[in-house]
């Protein structure tokens, strides 16, 4: 036993997805290390939320996804349960923030605390001190920043190991992306994030690695400073500008 | 006046019935979407079962506390029916919302043809309780106390449940599934537990309109069960498919057009105008009354 | 010849011996009571063919277009009520009958499905099933002894040609029979290979796309409704004239989920599955009820008793075995067995027949507006 080449949080191999009669996801590979945020980007329909749902078992999968937590075991994610998947540490941030807009802010909490996980309630009022104020009001009402903290704070309220995070800065005015930002920011240097994010500013503040999706197959990854430098690269992978700001 | 405070509380009392199929049918529906089928064959069961307990179970009679250990047994046997079914064969067809639909029609036949082949097509007459069968002055009216055991029944089961999806993490999880189920599971939880758990609770609901329904008709038969689910249906279309609030306020509506027709036009108009009345309700707002649990 | 054109020859063949099989005096011990042309054996028979093509009807509905109606009974109650009042309440003849029975069975199909198309999904199957609850309370209530109650109607047969009347006569009886599912069979091969057809079909894969496309699907529904509706109105007039009389237990919601049942059973989106699937079902109802009441049932001890003395109960028990072990029917089990032997050589557009409940799965319940929008319930 060397024990010197840790294996990486979460690897995919081969990883399949068909909906409805389309071939989504052709066979993706990839590996999330431990420790930092890993960007995963691409244009959109690329597959990145079919990606991060095939991890969580949202949508049916072929090929192998691994994980392997803090206590060293690795766990086979495809084929278990959604629930099951979660249960070892992982936190998910849809790309629509799925709030439940018929429960309170404060239920919307209580839903999410995890029964094997301890919950962290003062830190997550800590950091949102308006959902604190709005405790009590339905989360359909709020704006979509605030449903965007709420979503959030679901994935802080426990303890996590990776946190999937789809989109958060989508349709936030400039001042809310910096804010959610800046907690993601936070967070990871707690635990490992895998952000899909469309906003290169945001990515190149937080990425360490980078993991480009196209047509459902993977077409890049490597550190992603090395990413963002190749212009060239950026636009011919993203469709986009490296100086843009939202794609 | 006598004639109106009477069809109001028998029509109130009939939609207590409906209330108690129908609530159980739509916290099925908005939580695992499955129209549920068999839903008659639970109250077919349960009233089978109270009558059953009340001739031959121990310590179970036809009157008083021994009556209220009929239907006890009567509800268990339902409750237990539904959660099996729920566990052994709408479970394994996960997320298959046309197989599942497709499962619970099989089961109404086969459950109803079964529960006739076992005590015959021929109505049994059902035991009254004493005090059932006696009446009670309202303002002018003589009315026949059944009518406030069911509409009795239909509030404690109204209050419980909506007290029950309030209050306990089970009825935070069904709320949440109804609206947005896949993100349930996403929070950890394994949702299939509260469908388990909804099945058992409509069934015995389903089971205890059973029973409350053989002491109202005077007697039973196995296809009862299927023709209050029509009206059940209908009830739970209007009150917006998937709320608890919305399936009451329906009920009512449903029993009083019905009751009042059925007396001052013609037997038979009321059982038109209900479904005329989810004609026009689908037609003007086709989601129905009100769109959200609780 | 190639494979293919020799499949087409199949339905063919199929009807060439359906039509002659009134001249055979085979005995079949097991299947059939008498020989294949005595009265009984050809009483059942054509009312299998009858089934076979109401089955057929429906599926045009449920299998093609994706159309959950629970209220199919209500077109067929139509045709047997509407037919047996002309002949036996009006005296008309049997021509006048069956141009009163066509106007129904195109007249209540739109009316009803004008309205229950305006919503879709659950909501759809809730409509129709209340509607069909409406022609079941009306024909109890026997409105001026028009339709007998609940002891139904017996039919006139002063008015029928002396054809059809008669215990010798039900050989023509079963040529009607093969007639109406003849009948049925080429409009429903017609219309699905129509332009409509494919309209249909895309329906039930993705209603929106149709929509995309700039088509009105509520346009082509009405349609599929109306023609189905109408020949499962023809169906009733066959009936009538089979049976002699009109029963309140066609227009009750338990037939409909006998529709239902034969149309899973043979495999949904198939024609010739649907039809295998209302033969078979007919046949073991008629059957099993023979079964019941034979003194070998009726001596057995109860626990074995009970069980196999109730046809619904046995037909329910396989329907739920069919629903987890054989998905598509019989439609879908002959379709594997052929890939198989084939080694899945071709992979062909399209669903295949039969699997077409698969497909529906997506679409069910999504017509309340939206009530669960994320999981596509
Ligand atoms: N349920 C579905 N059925 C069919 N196609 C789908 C479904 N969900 C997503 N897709 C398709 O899969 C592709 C990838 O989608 P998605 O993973 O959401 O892309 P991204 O998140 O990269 O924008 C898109 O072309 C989308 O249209
Ligand atoms: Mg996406």
């Amino acid at each position: 036993m060397s024990g010197t080449v840790t294996p990486p949080l979460l690897r995919m191999s081969d990883v399949h997805v068909r909906l409805s009669g389309s071939h989504i996801l052709q066979g993706v590979d990839l590996t999330v290390r431990r420790g930092g945020v890993t960007a995963l980007l691409g244009r959109n329909g690329a597959g990145k939320t079919t990606t991060v749902k095939a991890v969580l078992g949202l949508v049916p999968s072929t090929g192998t996804i691994e994980f392997t937590g803090s206590d060293g075991r690795n766990q086979r994610l495809s084929g278990r349960r959604t629930h099951e998947i979660v249960r070892h540490g992982i936190g998910y941030a849809p790309e629509d923030r799925e709030v439940f807009g018929g429960l309170t802010v404060a239920e919307n909490l209580t839903l999410a605390e995890r029964r094997n996980s301890p919950h962290h309630h003062d830190r997550v009022y800590e950091l949102f001190p308006e959902l604190k104020q709005r405790s009590r009001q339905l989360a359909g009402t709020l704006s979509g920043g605030q449903q965007q903290m709420v979503a959030i704070a679901r994935l802080l309220l426990n303890d996590n190991q990776l946190l999937l995070i789809d989109e958060p800065t989508k349709g936030l005015a400039p001042l809310l992306v910096a804010e959610v930002a800046e907690v993601l920011a936070r967070a990871a240097e707690e635990v490992t994030i895998l952000l899909v994010e469309q906003n290169l500013t945001v990515v190149r503040r937080m990425a360490d690695d980078a993991i480009v999706v196209d047509q459902g197959r993977i077409a890049w990854s490597g550190p992603a400073p090395e990413l963002m430098a190749d212009a060239d690269r950026t636009r011919e992978l993203l469709g986009v500008a490296t100086t843009g700001g939202h794609a | 006046m006598s004639t109106v405070v009477l069809l109001t509380i028998t029509g109130l009392g009939l939609a207590a019935l409906y209330f108690l199929v129908a609530s159980g049918l739509s916290l099925i529906f908005g939580l695992m979407g499955v129209l549920n089928f068999a839903h008659g064959a639970f109250l077919t069961i349960g009233a089978y079962g109270t009558w059953w307990a009340s001739d031959h179970l121990p310590g179970a009679g036809s009157t008083g506390w021994g009556f209220v250990l009929a239907v006890v047994f009567g509800v268990a046997v339902g409750t237990a029916v539904a959660a099996l079914i729920e566990l052994a064969l709408i479970r394994p067809l996960y997320e298959r919302h046309i197989e599942q639909v497709l499962v619970t029609v099989g089961l109404s036949l086969a459950l109803v043809a079964l529960v006739r082949a076992t005590w015959g097509a021929d109505p049994h007459p059902f035991p009254r309780p004493e005090w059932t069968q006696r009446t009670t002055s309202v303002l002018g009216a003589n009315v026949p106390n059944d009518r406030f055991l069911l509409i009795g029944s239909a509030v404690v089961v109204l209050v419980a449940v909506l007290a029950f999806l309030r209050f306990t993490r089970f009825g935070l999880i069904i709320r949440a599934g109804v609206e947005n189920r896949s993100m349930v599971t996403a929070l950890g939880i394994d949702v299939r537990r509260a469908f388990t758990l909804v099945f058992a609770i409509g069934g015995a609901f389903a089971a205890l309109a059973g029973a409350l329904g053989g002491i109202y008709l005077g007697s039973i038969s196995p296809g009862q069960g299927t023709s209050l689910l029509i009206f059940a249906f209908i009830v739970v279309v209007i009150g917006g498919m998937s709320s608890i609030t919305g399936t009451a306020v329906a009920a009512v509506l449903v029993g009083l057009v019905q009751q009042f027709a059925n007396y001052y036009a013609a037997s038979g108009v009321g059982d038109l105008s209900v479904v005329l009345l989810l004609a026009a309700v689908l037609l003007a707002r086709p989601s129905g009354l009100t769109a959200r649990l609780a | 010849m190639n494979r293919i054109s020799l499949r087409r020859l199949v339905p063919l063949v199929v009807f060439a011996v359906l039509a002659v099989l009134p001249y055979s005096t085979l005995q079949l011990p097991g299947l059939f009571d008498g020989v294949l042309n005595s009265p009984g054996t050809l009483q059942l028979l054509a009312l299998c063919l009858i089934f076979g093509g109401v089955a057929l009807s429906y599926d045009l509905l449920f299998g093609f277009t994706g159309l959950l109606s629970f209220g199919h009974a209500l077109y067929f109650a139509a045709g047997t009520y509407a037919a047996n009042l002309a002949l036996t309440e009006l005296g008309w003849g049997l021509g006048a009958a069956l141009a009163l029975t066509t106007a129904v069975g195109i007249v209540l199909p739109l009316l009803v499905g004008a309205v229950a198309l305006r919503v879709s999904g659950i909501a759809f199957s809730m409509v129709t099933l209340a509607t069909a609850q409406v022609g079941s309370i009306i024909v109890l209530q026997d409105p001026g002894g028009l339709t007998g109650g609940e002891e139904g109607l017996a039919l006139d047969r002063d008015q029928v040609p002396d054809a059809f009347v008669g215990v010798l006569n039900t050989v023509n009886l079963y040529w009607l029979a093969l007639a109406y599912l003849v009948l049925v069979y080429v409009v429903v091969t017609w219309v699905t290979g129509s332009r409509a057809g494919k309209v249909w079909q895309a329906i039930r894969e993705n209603e929106g796309r149709v929509e995309v496309l700039g088509l009105q699907p509520y346009r082509f529904k009405l349609l599929v409704f109306v023609i189905a509706g109408l020949l499962a109105a023809l169906g009733g007039i066959t009936h009538l004239l089979l049976l002699g009389g009109s029963t309140p237990r066609t227009t009750t919601s338990d037939f409909t989920l006998g529709l239902l049942v034969m149309v899973v059973l043979g495999g949904a989106g198939s024609r010739w599955g649907a039809v295998v699937g209302g033969v078979l079902y007919t046949y073991l109802d008629s059957r099993l009820t023979d079964l019941a009441n034979s003194p070998a049932v009726q001596d057995l001890p109860g626990w074995l008793r009970v069980p196999l003395s109730e046809p619904l109960f046995l037909l329910g028990t396989l329907f739920i075995l069919v629903v987890f072990f054989v998905p598509g029917g019989i439609a879908g089990l002959v379709d594997r067995l052929r890939e198989r032997r084939a080694g899945r050589r071709s992979g062909g557009g399209g669903p295949a027949p039969g699997r077409v409940v698969e497909q529906l799965r997506e679409q069910v319940g999504a017509g309340l507006g939206g009530a669960n929008p994320r999981d596509g319930v």
